[in-house]
């Protein structure tokens, strides 16, 4: 008897945003990131006889996407060499021996260590979302993650104000408490 | 002054201090809120681990799918998954 089985009905709901997050935080656009998410849900689906039941359903999906997300990057790597490169240099004559220095990489910027560590850190938050009910989970994403306000987020739930902050209240309580053991 | 003018109980700071985290609270609840946090520990410790979270997730920069979007992808998965049922 393998030890995890797959269901697919429950992909949408228990794995998109999770793999949406994913894949965003690696091609950096929403629309393809979306394309790529409905990719492997498709490709899961297909290859479902293949799945030996020794990892997780999570885990067998974000390795299809990781070569999903592979494969992209190869087709426009392969499309780059044929596009025309351009550069823009800056046409004020008072900056002119400047441009150089203005294109330099920013110190400030966020190094490669910073972003392994904050896609470390969504993963974790993301874990902890998935322990958490189903409402509860939906209602903080809405407002933490998209940043709903709370008119259009009480109108599309069809819930009180008050209602929507207990919830609110609830989830943070699980999360902090989840994040305490896994991250702070 | 009336001592529920100023002072408010544990849970109201509670529900403050998660309005806060949504720049959702008033001047005056924020005035509350203060108050409480100078003197109760337990409203202390609730607010920090609540603005530690407001930070990780600020830090995380994590997104996930609008509801028209999941809509759309649920739609595209369900016709497919029909074909193979």
């Amino acid at each position: 008897m393998p030890k995890h089985q797959l269901d697919p009905n429950n992909w949408i709901k228990l794995y998109s945003d999770y793999l949406f997050n994913y894949t965003i935080t690696r091609v950096n656009d929403r629309v393809i990131a979306q394309d790529l998410v409905s990719e492997t849900f498709l490709a899961g689906l297909k290859s479902m006889a293949n799945f030996k039941g020794e990892a997780s359903e999570r885990t067998w999906l974000i390795s299809i996407l990781k070569r999903k997300i592979i494969d992209y990057y190869r087709k426009i790597n392969s499309n780059k060499g044929k596009a025309e490169v351009r550069m823009n240099y800056n046409s004020d004559t008072d900056a002119e021996g400047d441009w150089l220095e203005e294109r330099v990489a920013d110190p400030f910027d966020k190094t490669a260590e910073d972003k392994l560590e904050n896609l470390e850190l969504g993963d974790a938050i993301y874990d902890c979302l998935g322990k958490l009910p189903e409402k509860q989970a939906e209602v903080f994403k809405m407002k933490t993650i998209l940043g709903y306000d709370t008119e259009t987020i009480c109108n599309e739930l069809e819930i009180t104000a008050s209602n929507l902050w207990v919830i609110i209240h609830r989830a943070r309580t699980a999360l902090a408490d989840c994040m305490q053991k896994n991250w702070f | 002054m009336k001592k529920s003018f100023l002072f408010i109980s544990c849970e109201e700071a509670h529900h403050i201090c998660d309005k806060r985290q949504y720049g959702e609270a008033t001047g005056w609840e924020r005035v509350k809120l203060g108050i409480r946090l100078s003197w109760c520990r337990i409203t202390r410790a609730y607010s920090n681990r609540n603005n530690k979270l407001t930070e990780v997730m600020q830090k995380a920069e994590v997104d996930c799918l609008k509801n028209d979007e999941r809509d759309k992808l649920k739609k595209q998965f369900e016709e497919e998954l029909a074909k193979h049922q």
